[in-house]
């Protein structure tokens, strides 16, 4: 009996574990269940072991957890992979001739293979491992027929045919050894049926980006950034969206840039590494005070370090990006519907002040898949900041804020003429020192409304008996969540950020006599040290990881029961 | 040369930071009076630019004008056109900032083949900086960096296009106005990327290529060259005791980038933001 199942998945990679999965979301979510789903996986095309999980719970819930109580083994190194993760109450579903002196009591011998070449082909054991589980939770077979032959049925009659063989053949297995083995799901369906939609974190975020009137992005494929680049392209015509692949991380911003300056809504895409070339661009939109989105999907660094795993150690990078001094935004969603708002935020924000703005995600947050509620999804209004220029229009007239009105080229009767050289109104060339003095000022000023109207961090729990604030920011929102309701201590409640620059000023009321606790992916306590430095408090302790891994919900229990009796 | 007034003109008094008897003086009416024959109007032109002495030339141009980073106007040109491919696009810019720092973006911008055009004030060193080897630099001409002399291999523009099948490359000689003028507005007027590198003096730092050596070592293609034989061009542009000018190649036939995007005449900064319709259809049509 089960009412928040972990189930585990693994597989080499191309023996279709996303397969699986995919197929698993849909119907389980279809039925009615709350589902989420997160991904680890080697940088290689072919073999390995990568695995994904996923999670039935009666309460929403958006995090990775370590524990696994059923593992499906497509392949025979899982063991070995997993040893941290398994314990005496994991159910391992694996074929018992290849799974050799790895064979224990927990095992349930699943004839995958078998299944598989009975239905055609040695490649649907995906398809038998998705049925065993359909079969065991008695989710009804025609959801899972219907769903195979629409993904299927382009590729033909026969392929959608033999998927169902396959999917029966592990249907009924499932069913058969649920009986045997009294495997059930005790978990009851959310009242209401809401309608859903199924989405992971990269398609947030390109579902945020159209909202916002994206139409132009140039970006080197880099993981695990890519995905937003891929989202665009897939919707170029639809939604009127100039994709461009870049020769480089260079050309991109440039061109993003370039795009900008004409009009564009533009954002580039990219990770840790490929935004280190990025970094001139940043400094050059900051003085030519030109809007651009700037997505990094974080991975552990530094170099290459880990491609296809999470971390979030860019965080200073976004921070400290291009040289001189200018103004910069930074958000940090950590749900679905954040990433979406943000998103969107972001867009209205780089257009009305002209200046970058970032959007800070890692590849645990893009390629965790749950679901939203759609007729929740929050559009902003599109807000374009545009004049239509006269004669004797200026590019960087100053004003009483620092921000000038900004026209583009060919729209009204005047001239736009931005340089990277400090300039004067007229953008010329000046190494007048009283100008550079007032144009530092200028893109300065606005820094102020910026830091006021910034994002209020969401609290998690009841701040009223709290006497430690557990801070967290990006992905980990809801790690953090879970574990503070798992703990269900009055004493500690969280605090979740979704921009971390500029910071909102409440946080200074709002952390008055708390001791403060900051959580996150990376070595050293960026986000700590950058709150340290904002409000001069001190922070009491830092929970960290940096192994290329997301914070299970049980190690952020365990770190908060720690302290508890520090 | 009359100093016929063109809408290209900034205001009597304008502060130019070339050196006198600087080739760029000359290129630059060239540029000016190209853009006032073909009849351009200042309001839909952007002037881009990278970082050089050259890619200054922007600033005294009246124009719409993005004077970017080092080696990175053809990313920000061709941002600029895909968001508006009714602007005209014109980028200038040196050699270091054009072959150098910006050799890769040169490289791709080519495969692309987006209508902008491409004036590159070729002087063969590096004027900013005070004088080091450039990419086109001849071999064996010493400064202060290249003490023994230049021991790479120059740059050469010219193939380097045409193995990439640019569709307009053309050499010009910044001391003859005219004719490089023309063949400037032949490139402006192409529809597909064009390259014009130009032979530009540069009085203070290259003592080796000056007026008289550019006299001495040029020579116009003639009347009768075929711009449709690449293969023929390829050849004209290795030549090396006698440095042909004028236009090497032409190709009609590629297709534009734009084109094959599909991209409209509607500017991306008139786009609509979405009705709910398809805003909803976006939101549900996700995984």
């Amino acid at each position: 009996m089960y009412q928040d199942l972990s189930m585990v998945f693994c597989g080499e990679a191309g023996q279709g574990v996303q397969t699986i999965t995919g197929a698993l979301l849909h119907v389980l979510k279809k039925y009615g269940y709350n589902v989420f789903s997160c991904i680890e996986y080697m940088s290689r095309i072919r073999g390995g072991c990568n695995t994904t999980e996923i999670r039935i719970t009666e309460k929403k819930r958006d995090a990775y957890v370590r524990r696994i109580d059923m593992l499906f083994a497509l392949t025979h190194n899982v063991v070995e992979h997993l040893k941290d993760r398994i314990s005496s109450k994991t159910l391992i579903f694996a074929e018992k001739e290849k799974f050799g002196d790895q064979w224990s009591d927990n095992c349930i011998d699943t004839p995958l293979t078998k299944f598989a070449v009975e239905a055609g082909s040695v490649g649907f054991s995906n398809i038998v491992a998705a049925g065993v589980v359909l079969g065991m939770f008695g989710i009804p077979l025609e959801l899972f027929t219907a769903y195979l032959q629409g993904k299927f049925a382009v590729k033909g009659e026969e392929i959608a045919r033999k998927n169902v063989i396959a999917a029966k053949l592990g249907y009924s297995f499932g069913r058969d050894t649920a009986a045997t083995a009294n495997i059930s799901l005790q978990i009851s369906l959310p009242a209401g049926r809401p309608e859903r939609v199924l989405m992971d974190g990269s398609t947030a975020l390109g579902i945020g980006a159209v909202a916002a009137g994206c139409n132009f992005i140039s970006s080197y494929p880099m993981s695990p950034g890519t995905g937003l680049l891929t989202f665009l392209a897939a919707r170029t015509k639809e939604y009127g969206i100039v994709v461009d692949q870049a020769e480089d991380e260079i050309a991109a911003i440039n061109a993003g840039l370039g795009a900008s300056y004409a009009g564009a809504r533009a954002i580039v895409t990219t990770s840790g590494g490929g935004f280190d070339l990025m970094q001139e661009g940043v400094s050059l939109a900051g003085m030519i005070e030109t809007p651009i989105v700037i997505h990094i999907g974080q991975r552990p660094g530094p170099a290459t370090g880990l491609p296809t795993r999470t971390e979030q150690g860019d965080l200073n990078l976004a921070l400290h990006a291009g040289h001189g001094d200018f103004t910069r935004a930074i958000f940090s969603p950590g749900t679905l519907a954040e990433i979406i708002d943000t998103t969107q935020q972001a867009f209205n924000l780089a257009q009305q002040y002209q200046i970058p703005v970032f959007i800070l995600t890692d590849q645990y947050l893009l390629e965790s898949v749950s679901t939203i509620d759609a007729s929740s999804v929050k559009r902003r209004t599109v807000e374009a900041f545009l004049i239509k220029t006269t004669e004797t229009y200026q590019r960087y007239a100053f004003t009483d804020d620092g921000i000038s009105p900004r026209g583009v080229p060919g729209y009204g009767e005047g001239l736009v003429r931005v340089d990277s050289d400090e300039h004067d109104e007229n953008g010329l060339i000046t190494e007048s020192f009283e100008m550079r003095r007032r144009m530092v000022e200028k893109r300065l000023k606005r820094m102020h409304s910026l830091r006021e109207t910034a994002r209020v961090p969401t609290v998690i729990g009841s701040l009223v008996q709290a006497e430690t604030l557990v801070i967290s920011w990006g992905s980990n929102r809801s790690v953090l969540e879970e574990a503070l309701d798992v703990i269900g201590n009055k004493a500690f409640a969280g605090i979740h950020f979704s921009q971390v620059f500029p910071l909102s000023p409440v946080i200074n009321s709002l952390f008055e006599n708390k001791r403060l606790f900051v959580m996150e992916n990376n070595a050293t306590g960026q986000f700590a040290d950058l709150l340290s430095f904002e409000t001069g408090r001190s922070i009491s302790r830092k929970i960290l990881k940096a192994t290329g891994e997301p914070f299970s919900v049980e190690e952020v229990v365990d770190a908060l029961h720690h302290s508890d009796h520090e | 040369m009359n100093k016929t007034v063109t809408p290209f003109d900034m205001p009597d008094g304008t502060d130019v930071a070339w050196c006198p008897g600087c080739g760029n003086h000359m290129l630059l009416s060239a540029v000016k009076f190209a853009l006032h024959e073909l009849g351009i109007d200042r309001k839909n032109l952007v002037m881009v630019s990278g970082i050089g002495q050259a890619a200054k030339a922007p600033q005294y141009i009246k124009a719409n004008m993005f004077n970017g980073l080092h080696g990175r106007s053809l990313p920000a040109a061709q941002g600029i056109k895909l968001a508006n491919r009714n602007l005209v696009v014109v980028v200038e810019s040196g050699d270091g900032d054009m072959y150098g720092e910006g050799g890769n973006h040169f490289l791709h911008a080519i495969r692309r083949n987006i209508d902008i055009t491409v004036i590159v004030h070729d002087n063969m060193v590096y004027g900013l900086t005070k004088g080091q080897a450039s990419p086109t630099s001849q071999r064996s001409m010493t400064t202060p960096i290249q003490e023994s002399g230049v021991m790479l291999e120059p740059f050469n523009p010219l193939t380097v296009a045409l193995a990439l099948n640019a569709p307009f490359v053309a050499r010009a000689y910044a001391g003859d106005v005219e004719r490089t003028q023309e063949i400037i507005k032949q490139a402006i007027a192409f529809k597909g990327f064009s390259i014009v590198d130009i032979f530009q003096p540069c009085v203070v730092f290259n003592k080796v290529n000056t007026y008289q050596w550019f006299r001495e070592h040029t020579v116009y293609l003639p009347e009768n060259h075929n711009v449709g034989d690449r293969t023929g061009a390829f050849g004209l542009a290795i030549q090396q005791d006698k440095l042909p000018l004028g236009v090497f190649y032409r190709n009609e036939q590629r297709e534009l980038y734009e084109d094959q995007m599909g991209i409209g005449t509607i500017p991306l900064y008139q786009s609509n933001p979405l009705d709910e319709e398809a805003f909803q259809k976006l939101v549900n049509n996700s995984l």
